[in-house]
């Protein structure tokens, strides 16, 4: 590929009016995944930590999947990064100088905090299983085997202690490392928030609310995904199971528990509530106070954006899914949809405030229209278009599948992890 | 008059660790480093532009793309000058076609043809980067790639730059670009390879109305540092607390 | 007390110390506040001398009078006095060792700049001689007919095309 003269920013956008020249919609898809993805990852821990912290017995299942799919989303929050930043060669400086003043050098001691804290917490808990595999698979001959068994020496990391008093000091580890992460998920979803709300020059994402509205929405998207997973791999097992005919196993496989999604449910609807209370309110001052960026931002949100903004983010993403998870008679297939619709109305959340945000001039005289790359035509249109979007959801899933291979999170029955 | 062993070594402990303290407020600075500091706390260094002169000619815009080897036929530009004609029904028409590069050569603006009868006024504004006292694009670099000189212009180093665009987002007056080439965040920096050899910026030399001067505030006997003192100049955008160090004569109330 | 409980926390040292050894590899050695402020100084140093460093393209007329002392007299008594020769030459940097000669911009739309008529009342602009460029003497150049250098002046007949 020749390293053409490009001008980020100018494929994507067409600038209406009057523009400052430049001027482009430099953070575009990836950005808006970015926070997307590192909302899943702390709304997946939350909703862990539910189980180990409070005790919420029901989310025990649940919680399990969670915690493993929390690591799997990890690196695919980091991936929007390096194919956003111009000079990817150079993404470990905010680990090696990082200029605390700039709410992004959080983003290299966060991550990998959390990263460690999400590592450690499931070592805790499968450290009896992978000891278990060792002397399992301990003169076993094939690849395969020898592969594995190599595979779970190292995770054990040498702790082969797997007494009952062990045990209890892994539970209580993983209890403790729960605790210290919830805080760790707000903040890495939190400090995305103040990415935008700090940022005094642009109109619409300047607001002390930013960092919170960003958390509340986070939790949701996480609670939904999980739930979401976790229904479709449970009724995927169980309909697998029922078309192999018979119930000859000694465990029935029932598909997704009701009492799991219930739990898990009112929590969402908590979460939901709060993050619409918060953006209505957000806009409710905007519009009192009338300040001189008001015209445009009026224009852009009752304008152009006005389908995004209140039919696809507060209608079908916040409301419809609202009525759905409420009325009586909840059928698994209704919760389904609501949970699609929330990941959906989350998205357009993140959506409208980084497109949004870039939709009007600083000139506040001018629009710019976002026009995302879908037929991939070089390197940038590529990492900033359909495509790369794309290759950023579909990660967590590939990744998963990888992890779930060396730490089982489906498994029923007191076998696997406590 | 004996002390223990403990004893000695406990206050030898202590006596070490608080003298440690006052020496290590003293740092030390390297012969370069000094002379800097000096030389750095005689400038500083402003801008004057004068709307009553811009005629709109651009030859600022060519020489700042020609100088600091911005490709010339990209859409970006570390300097610009932007077109006002404010018509009778008070509507104002902005424009600032490639940042006036080739000058403005028809009152076609945004698509529509201005009728001459109808204008109350027009003017053109020349803009740059401010070099702020309070620069909000320095504040938010994460890897510290951008960062203010002692006398007062904003720099961006090429080899550090990770091209994350929180620099370009938090420019109130929207200065900065990703430079198409280096793939870096780039702007203006007041031609720095040409203000510190005693040169002017490009875009000042190349102007032929006296529209755009450089000053240095620390100068009393500077001919421009006496402008701006004394008669009344006016800042873009002063809201947002960035304390810009471009002045303006005749800056016009619908300048965005 | 169980021991093993700290296997992660070592793990995380472990990764601590990579980073900080990293660090004295990968980040220069001048990188640090450079100034009164963590906010506004943080850098690396010699980067202020490589900006210094950058190569000028602009060098004035001081420059060209060398040689070019008849063109620059005769620009400087002229109504175009306060035009630089680079605005309508471009950078002299290089001339003439390696540039034998600078562009000359003969384009209507360099003239135009300044000299087409834009109709705007109390700007500088119209205080200019102008030009209205649809009903001028369209497609010649303006050189034909004015001098740059002193636009007072008819151009010699034998100019060549």
């Amino acid at each position: 590929m020749t390293s053409e003269a490009v001008v980020h920013g100018v494929e994507w956008t067409v600038k209406e009016l009057f523009v400052y020249p430049n001027e482009f919609i430099y953070w575009s898809i990836q950005i808006v995944m970015y926070p997307y993805m590192t909302g899943l990852v702390a709304g997946a821990f939350v909703l862990s930590s539910l189980y180990h912290v409070f005790g919420q017995k029901d989310l025990k299942e649940i919680a399990q999947f969670s915690l493993v799919f929390s690591l799997a989303l990890l690196p695919a929050a980091g991936l929007p990064l390096l194919l956003h930043l111009q000079q990817p060669t150079r993404a470990m400086e905010p680990l090696l100088t990082p200029h605390f003043t700039s709410a992004i050098s959080a983003f290299g001691i966060v991550f990998t905090t959390y990263g460690l804290i999400v590592v450690s917490e499931i070592w805790f808990v499968y450290r009896k299983f992978f000891v278990e595999q060792v002397h399992e698979l301990k003169g076993k001959q094939g690849f395969g085997n020898i592969l594995r068994l190599n595979v779970y020496r190292v995770l054990t990391m040498g702790a082969f202690d797997i007494s009952e008093e062990a045990l209890k000091v892994d539970h209580k580890a993983a209890k403790i490392l729960a605790g210290i992460g919830i805080p760790v998920a707000c903040f890495l979803h939190g400090y995305a928030g103040f990415i935008f709300g700090s940022v005094k020059a642009n109109a619409l994402w300047m607001s002390p609310l930013m960092p919170v509205i960003f958390i509340m929405s986070a939790v949701v998207s996480g609670i939904a995904l999980c739930m979401l997973t976790y229904i479709v791999i449970m009724e995927w097992k169980a309909f697998r199971q029922r078309r192999k005919g018979g119930t000859s196993l000694a465990i029935e496989i029932k598909g997704a528990e009701t009492d799991i999604i219930n739990t898990a449910t009112k929590y969402l609807l908590g979460f939901l509530v709060a993050a619409i209370s918060l953006e209505i309110l957000d806009l409710i001052f905007r519009g009192y106070t009338a300040m001189k960026s008001w015209d445009i931002l009026r224009s852009v949100m009752y304008g152009k954006d006005f389908i995004n903004i209140f039919v696809l983010q507060y209608t079908m993403g916040n409301l419809v899914p609202f009525a759905l998870l409420l009325l009586p008679g909840r059928s698994m297939k209704r919760t389904v949809l609501a949970l699609l619709l929330v990941l959906f109305g989350v998205f357009m959340m993140r959506w409208n405030v980084v497109i949004g945000g870039q939709a009007f001039s600083l000139s506040f005289s001018g629009y710019m229209h976002y026009h995302i790359p879908i037929i991939p035509h070089s390197l940038e249109t590529f990492k900033e278009g359909l495509f790369g979007a794309l290759t950023v959801i579909a990660t967590p899933f590939v990744l998963f599948w990888i992890i779930n291979k060396f730490v089982p999170s489906l498994e029923r029955g007191e076998e696997v992890g406590h | 008059m004996s002390c223990s062993r403990r004893d000695f070594l406990k206050q030898a402990c202590g006596g070490t660790l608080a003298s440690v303290l006052p020496i290590s407020a003293f740092t030390f600075l390297t012969n370069e480093e000094a002379r800097a500091a000096v030389e750095n706390a005689n400038v500083r260094w402003a801008f004057l532009v004068d709307t009553n002169k811009c005629v709109g000619c651009g030859l600022c815009v060519k020489a700042c793309k020609t100088e600091n080897e911005i490709p010339y036929d990209a859409p970006v530009t570390r300097t610009w000058v932007e077109r006002y004609v404010i018509t009778n029904d008070g509507k104002a028409h902005i424009d600032s076609p490639m940042g006036g590069r080739d000058g403005f050569i028809d009152n076609v603006i945004n698509g529509e043809e201005i009728d001459p009868e109808k204008i109350d006024k027009a003017f053109f504004v020349p803009k740059l980067c401010n070099q702020c006292d309070n620069p909000p694009c320095v504040q938010v670099c994460p890897v510290g790639a951008t960062y203010q000189t002692g006398d007062g212009v904003v720099l961006v180093d090429r080899e550090w730059c990770i091209g994350c665009g929180y620099c370009i987002m938090a420019c109130p007056y929207g200065v900065r670009f990703f430079h198409p080439v280096h793939r870096v965040a780039d702007k203006c920096n007041f031609c720095y390879h040409r203000i510190t050899k005693g040169m002017n910026p490009a875009c000042v030399d190349s102007c032929a109305f006296d529209a755009r001067r450089i000053a240095n505030l620390r100068d009393p006997d500077d001919p421009v540092t006496k402008i701006i003192t004394t008669e009344r100049v006016a800042v873009l955008k002063d809201e947002y607390g960035t304390k810009p160090h471009v002045f303006y004569i005749g800056l016009d109330e619908n300048v965005r | 007390m169980k021991w093993h409980v700290l296997r992660p926390l070592w793990l995380a040292i472990g990764l601590v110390v990579v980073i900080l050894i990293a660090r004295q590899f990968m980040v220069p050695d001048d990188f640090g506040v450079h100034g009164d402020s963590f906010t506004y100084n943080f850098h690396r140093l010699s980067n202020e001398q490589e900006w210094k460093d950058f190569p000028v393209k602009h060098l004035g007329r001081e420059n060209c009078v060398e040689c070019h002392e008849e063109k620059v007299a005769m620009l400087n008594g002229s109504p175009h006095a306060p035009i630089e020769c680079e605005n309508c030459h471009g950078p002299a940097v290089g001339h003439p060792d390696d540039v034998e000669f600078l562009p000359i911009d003969r384009a209507r739309e360099h003239c135009l700049r300044c000299h087409q008529s834009l109709d705007y009342p109390h700007s500088a602009r119209s205080e200019l001689p102008n030009i209205r460029n649809s009903t001028h003497k369209r497609r010649r150049e303006c050189v034909k007919c004015h001098v740059p250098h002193d636009p007072r002046e008819k151009p010699a007949r034998e100019k060549s095309e």
